[in-house]
């Protein structure tokens, strides 16, 4: 993918782009009724788990601060964390690589593959290999590359895109999903019910022989631990241990931004994160390992710290601490747009609340498709509640809506429609009497609503505002002109 | 440019403002203030709602429950550093393997073998986490990894409440497995479902006075 990216440092590349404006893939979507049915549950159902499970801890709030405190002291030493991070990962036998941008990560990824001689690989859940589109990547270099995770490989066999982070099949339901190993899974036995359970048995069946015979893992990485170069992997299914254990080789591709500073952290992300993502007291499986065990694990070990945009980010002194986030995913959880949108409309691999803010950061705004994003939230305020390691998502989608109307006039050296209206907005609110001039034309907007007295559609950029609902039609007398009236009937 | 000097001086063009890194206020709970019997009750607690089968025993009583726990199993496989004593109690139709160094059981055998007995590193309370740590009484990953019944002893001094706790007791750099009940999905309408491709059977022997 080429994009023209104004300014520095180099936006991200790859699957960070919508292909559409926000409003027009939100308004297909929300025509996606059983999309918003499944979505609607999966949301309520982890919300209320999720409620449960921090309400247990009377620390958490002490918990959140530190989380937010790591992070950032993680953030502000990038580099050192970084450096210490290779030469501690290096020590224990491990490789480290660094790539720019996702068309370098995908090359290295594909020459250690290569080197192995496998085409084949497993993979588990990796959100920076979907950023960077690897799967894809390997397909047109004959490498094969077969999702692990139960999730991923419903939405692998139906030739569709994850919706959510954390359960990226969330907008399908059983019926669906039975439907797609039906149809996409050659062993499978034809008379498979929709039963959760029958269906985690047959993806079960589906991977086994995979795992005990795959050559080369590609994981992602929940932390990396600069003072002992440690990697973590959390997990639910075993899927990942199989992926981390078994392989002779195992590739790791990891955002530059989830190292942390001390062994001792993990001890406040490990509360943080099982309880906001799945709303569990812990998941069911956590992998730690150190660049390579003799005789236990793979012997041949690699990581690829990513850039793709992040430094770029952290250049943005409002924005950095969107670079904080664990991807646990309450903010989407939590998020009445995402709720009825689902994470489809965001194009991004990032969906919800911190994709609005994530995306367009590590693009830039200026890059069209973008742009809409952090307008896709009414900044209630409920992500940020959530939010474990304490990101103020509102905040920062005010301040990239400001970036996005300074950009539009930097690229048309006109005044912007939106400059337009917020002067003519500052003159009519300026003055008592000019006011008064523009209430006259009360009239001629109900001649514009018709019969039904709705507004179908605005002109201009205002049209955004009725591309989703319709305005009833002004009063036929304003409120000053009723005031006076009542004034003098006294 | 090599591309970790055009990263790195991304990062630091990006922080020329130089935020001052914050002190990372540590307020949150370390230390319990639960008893044995109590701690003992929580962990069981949170292993239950797991799914995971648990019996609170005393150390001579292991022989007889990793035996009771394998009555189902045709097959079995320890670590070398496991107490061999534990499984003096095992009918001998159940036959045994130990992968030991130099003396591995491949991963095609570990997948036709019924299960694994192993010890353990620490214990979480109030989460049910039970962390191996790869100790010869635990042995490599893939031995608790493949076969689908996990049979794990918990001694009771090694379990603490609360996850600070157990950080000092670790060794980080050791290939850590932590587990809390059996393999689960919830990627199906998020319901939970134990057993997917890790041991679908979780069985814990937390044993008093160890
Ligand atoms: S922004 Fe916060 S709540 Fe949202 S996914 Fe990231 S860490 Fe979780």
């Amino acid at each position: 993918m080429t994009q023209v990216f104004l300014g520095m440092p180099a936006g991200g590349l790859g699957n960070l782009v919508e292909t559409e404006p926000f409003p027009a893939a939100a308004h297909r979507e929300l025509g996606n009724t059983q999309m918003r049915k499944n979505l609607r549950h999966a949301t309520h159902t982890i919300r209320d788990k999720r409620l449960r499970v921090v309400g247990e801890l009377p620390d958490w709030e002490q918990l959140r601060d530190a989380g937010s405190a790591i992070k950032n002291s993680a953030m502000f030493n990038l580099e050192e964390r970084l450096l210490e991070f290779e030469k501690n990962f290096t020590a224990r036998g491990g490789v480290v690589h660094w790539a720019r941008d996702a068309d370098e990560a995908n090359t290295i990824v594909r020459d250690l593959i290569r080197e192995t001689g496998s085409t084949e690989v497993v993979k588990v859940k990796s959100m920076a290999t979907q950023e960077i589109g690897l799967n894809e990547y390997l397909e047109t270099q004959g490498i094969e590359a077969f999702e692990t995770d139960l999730a991923e490989l419903i939405v692998q066999l139906g030739h569709d895109k994850p919706s959510h982070i954390l359960v990226p099949a969330i907008h399908k339901n059983r019926t669906e999903v039975r439907d797609i190993f039906l149809k996409e899974m050659p062993d499978v036995d034809p008379a498979l019910t929709d039963e959760p359970a029958k269906l985690a048995e047959a993806a079960r069946k589906h991977l086994r022989a995979k795992f005990l015979s795959a050559k080369v893992a590609i994981s992602g990485a929940n932390f990396a631990l600069a003072d002992t170069g440690t990697l973590g992997v959390v997990e639910s299914e075993g899927n990942g241990r199989m992926c981390l254990t078994l392989p002779e080789t195992l590739i790791t591709v990891m955002g530059i931004e989830k190292v942390l500073p001390h062994t001792d952290d993990i001890e406040v992300m490990m509360q943080l994160l099982p309880r906001s993502s799945t709303g569990e007291r812990m998941n069911p499986y956590t992998s730690m390992w150190t660049g390579v065990t003799e005789d236990d694990g793979p012997q041949n070990v690699h990581i690829v710290l990513l850039d793709n945009g992040r430094s770029r980010v952290l250049s943005d002194s409002f924005g950095r601490s969107a670079l904080n986030c664990i991807r646990c995913s309450a903010c989407m959880n939590v998020c009445p747009v995402y709720e009825r949108t689902g994470g489809h409309a965001y194009g991004s691999t990032y969906p919800g609340p911190i994709g609005a803010i994530l995306s367009p950061l590590m693009t830039g705004i200026e890059v069209e498709k973008n742009n809409s994003l952090p307008y896709a939230s009414s900044l209630c305020g409920a992500c940020f509640d959530a939010c474990p390691v304490k990101i103020n998502i509102p905040e920062i989608l005010v301040h990239l809506r400001g970036e996005d109307v300074d950009s539009q006039r930097d690229k048309h050296k006109i005044p912007t429609q939106m400059d337009l209206l917020m002067k003519g907005g500052s003159w009519v609110l300026g003055k008592g009497k000019n006011m008064k001039l523009v209430e006259k034309a009360l009239p001629l907007g109900r001649l514009a609503a018709g019969k039904n007295k709705k507004i179908k559609k605005l002109p201009g950029i205002a049209a955004g505002w009725t591309q989703s609902r319709d305005i009833p039609a002004p009063p036929a007398q304003s409120f000053r002109d009723w005031w006076s009236a009542e004034k003098e009937s006294k | 440019m090599s591309a970790k000097d055009e990263i790195l001086g991304r990062i630091r063009t990006a922080l020329a403002d130089a935020p001052q890194a914050p002190e990372v206020p540590r307020g949150y709970r370390t230390s319990s203030e639960l008893d044995e019997e109590a701690l003992i009750e929580l962990l069981v607690d949170r292993l239950v709602d797991y799914k995971a089968g648990v019996d609170v025993i005393e150390e001579s009583q292991i022989p007889q429950l990793v035996a009771d726990k394998l009555a189902g199993a045709s097959s079995v496989v320890t670590p070398q550093g496991l107490n061999p004593q534990w499984l003096s109690a095992l009918p001998g139709t159940i036959a045994r393997h130990v992968d030991a160094p130099g003396d591995r059981r491949s991963v095609a055998e570990l997948d036709a073998i019924s299960a694994v007995v192993t010890s353990s590193a620490v214990s979480i309370a109030e989460s049910g986490t039970i962390i191996l740590d790869g100790e010869p009484d635990q042995g490599r990953r893939a031995i608790s990894l493949v076969p689908d019944h996990h049979v794990c002893i918990v001694p009771v001094s090694t379990v603490v409440q609360l996850l600070p706790e157990a950080m000092p007791r670790l060794t980080i750099t050791r290939p850590l497995t932590w587990i809390s009940g059996p393999s689960a999905t919830s990627d199906i309408e998020l319901e939970r479902v134990e057993g997917v491709h890790g041991p679908r059977t979780l069985d814990v022997l937390l044993v008093r006075g160890m």
